[in-house]
């Protein structure tokens, strides 16, 4: 019988992208943050501008060492957008890297 | 070199207000080794393995969903042909619609909304299945609800079938009558040159030379390109063309990516990306406003064709560097009653059929979703898809009809068949056509351009 590949200790970083879109105000980063550390996602990178009359923030996040799929965390973060009048999208960062890198 | 807000902005607003997703995720399925002379064998194990991978596909579809925040429509299936798995089986009309049936409940057990191949190719001639499936088609598309029918009639290498041509006339007026609505007749597109890896209904089938299993995608961004071609009101034709292209390139591989993922989560092939330019009802999600974002008038007035035709060769460039397997359809389609451009611009009078059929020598798909009186002759339907096809072998490419000859309806009245099927104007048409050249029946022969060896 082939013998099993050893586990990998240290795991690939799962970037995924937080974006935040609608008015500023206060304590948005902190919601997410909180949201974040609760489910042991790391934040990696945070930028934000105002384009074509919207507030963007995005968030990159590593998914590697998440407590919880990346459903039941966009779920949280889509419960978080309502209660703030925000929309929050989470995806892979892939997505983008397919879309805008050649 | 880390991703920037702007390019983040701008695939998320792709989404959120530009109507940018996965128009169909669509597994191909061979079916040929569950071939027998027992009917009921037979529908066991197409049953058995179609709710099995359909599940499979939409467990995969939703996983992606979730990975990448971008809406994944539809999940579909295709078979093959079914007018060969009926060959060794009774040449009956109730074991061909048993399989119809098969395939619906298979179908409605997975949750997948249409599947597709239950037709044939016929372009040289017809079999004694061919026939039974065809003669089956009237009760089998309308006591189903999910399964969908093609049959390619022609191609640029064996000509066009004239006598099944002739037959689809009366063919599709008796599905008309028994289906509510005609709602039947959108469930059948007939073709020439039908390409064997095309994930959109209702032409999707999976092809001979197909392997085992097969993931094709199609995605949509009618909305997407409005948006970049209205951002640009003054430029040139030839940087019109090249914001196209770039766009077109960038929802291409987001499609290329959840389609490989969709592939290897399910184990199977990836197959092609389609490129095509779908539109639906929802507002803002036309082909036809594109047109008329380019500058034209009203779709269908003069200007109408080079537009598109610009239109539909930035996509193919823009897509062909995005995606390694560009296939299927890969045109842009015009479906009257799925955009709402289409329908405004038939309302107003700026487009009708000869329109119609000019573009359809532009752009892949043919004359698509159209509705017309159902007191139209058999055969003068039957001229009109002889006529698209024609098109479609002498300038070696796709071309199919789907039209509805809506009962009880007259010209200028409009039809609702409700989702992504849409609204249909009922379209004017001459009740007098070619009665005599049609009746003639027999085989077209292949246009010199099939000798190419």
């Amino acid at each position: 019988m082939a013998k099993k590949a050893p586990k990998k200790t240290v795991k690939e970083p799962q970037i995924c992208i937080v974006t935040v879109t609608g008015k500023d105000k206060v304590g948005i980063i902190a919601r997410l943050s909180i949201a974040m550390a609760e489910n042991n996602i790391n934040i990696v990178d945070v930028n934000q501008k105002i384009m074509e009359n919207y507030f963007v923030m995005t968030m990159a996040c590593d998914m590697a060492k998440a407590t919880v799929a990346i459903n039941e965390i966009s779920g949280k973060l889509d419960r978080i957008g309502k209660e703030m009048g925000l929309q929050i999208t989470f995806q892979h960062e892939n997505i983008f890297k397919a879309m805008h890198r050649v | 070199m880390r991703i920037s807000v702007e390019e983040v902005f701008e695939t998320v607003q792709m989404t959120m207000d530009q109507h940018f997703d996965i128009r169909t995720v669509t597994l191909g399925i061979n079916l040929k080794d569950c071939m027998d002379r027992n009917l009921d064998r037979f529908c066991r194990r197409i049953e058995e393995r179609i709710v099995t991978m359909g599940q499979k596909l939409n467990a995969a579809a939703d996983a992606m969903e979730q990975k990448y925040g971008v809406p994944v429509i539809n999940r579909r299936i295709s078979v093959t042909p079914v007018s060969l798995l009926l060959e060794p089986l009774p040449r009956t009309v109730a074991a061909a619609v048993k399989v119809a049936k098969t395939l619906d409940r298979a179908a409605t057990r997975a949750n997948i909304d249409f599947i597709g191949g239950f037709g044939g190719y016929v372009q040289k001639g017809l079999t004694a299945s061919d026939e039974n499936l065809m003669n089956a088609l009237p009760q089998a598309l309308s006591q189903t609800q999910r399964v969908c029918s093609f049959f390619n009639l022609g191609s640029t290498l064996a000509g066009l079938n004239m006598t099944a041509v002739e037959r689809f006339g009366h063919i599709l007026k008796d599905l008309a009558v028994k289906s509510k609505t005609g709602i039947g007749c959108a469930k059948v597109a007939v073709f020439a040159n039908v390409p064997g890896d095309n994930p959109f209904m209702a032409g999707a089938h999976h092809g001979i030379g197909e392997p085992d299993y097969s993931l094709n995608i199609g995605i949509s961004g009618p909305g997407v390109v409005k948006a970049v071609v209205e951002k640009n009101p003054d430029c040139d034709l030839t940087e019109l063309s090249e914001v196209i292209k770039r766009t077109v390139f960038k929802i291409t591989r987001a499609g290329e990516l959840i389609g490989h993922e969709v592939a290897d989560m399910m184990s199977v092939e990836f197959g092609i990306v389609d490129i095509s330019l779908a539109a639906t009802p929802a507002a803002g999600d036309s082909v036809a406003e594109i047109i008329e974002a380019m500058g034209v008038g009203r779709m269908g007035v003069p200007g109408t064709t080079a537009a598109l035709a610009l239109l539909i060769d930035a996509v193919k460039k823009g897509g062909a560097m995005a995606s390694g397997h560009v296939g299927g359809l890969s045109g842009t389609f015009i479906p009257v009653s799925e955009d709402a451009g289409m329908i405004r611009a038939v309302k107003e009078g700026a487009l009708n059929l000869e329109k119609l059929e000019a573009l359809t020598s532009v752009c892949s798909v043919g004359m698509d979703m159209f509705a017309i009186p159902g007191s139209t002759p058999a055969d003068v339907i039957s001229a009109i898809i002889a006529d698209e096809l024609a098109i479609g072998i002498a300038n070696n490419k796709t071309t199919s009809v789907r039209v509805i000859p809506v009962p009880g309806k007259r010209a200028g009245q409009s039809v609702h068949f409700g989702g992504l099927l849409g609204t249909a104007p009922i379209m004017p048409v001459t009740k007098n056509a070619s009665f005599n050249f049609i009746n003639r029946k027999g085989r077209m022969p292949a246009p010199i351009k099939a000798l190419r060896n």
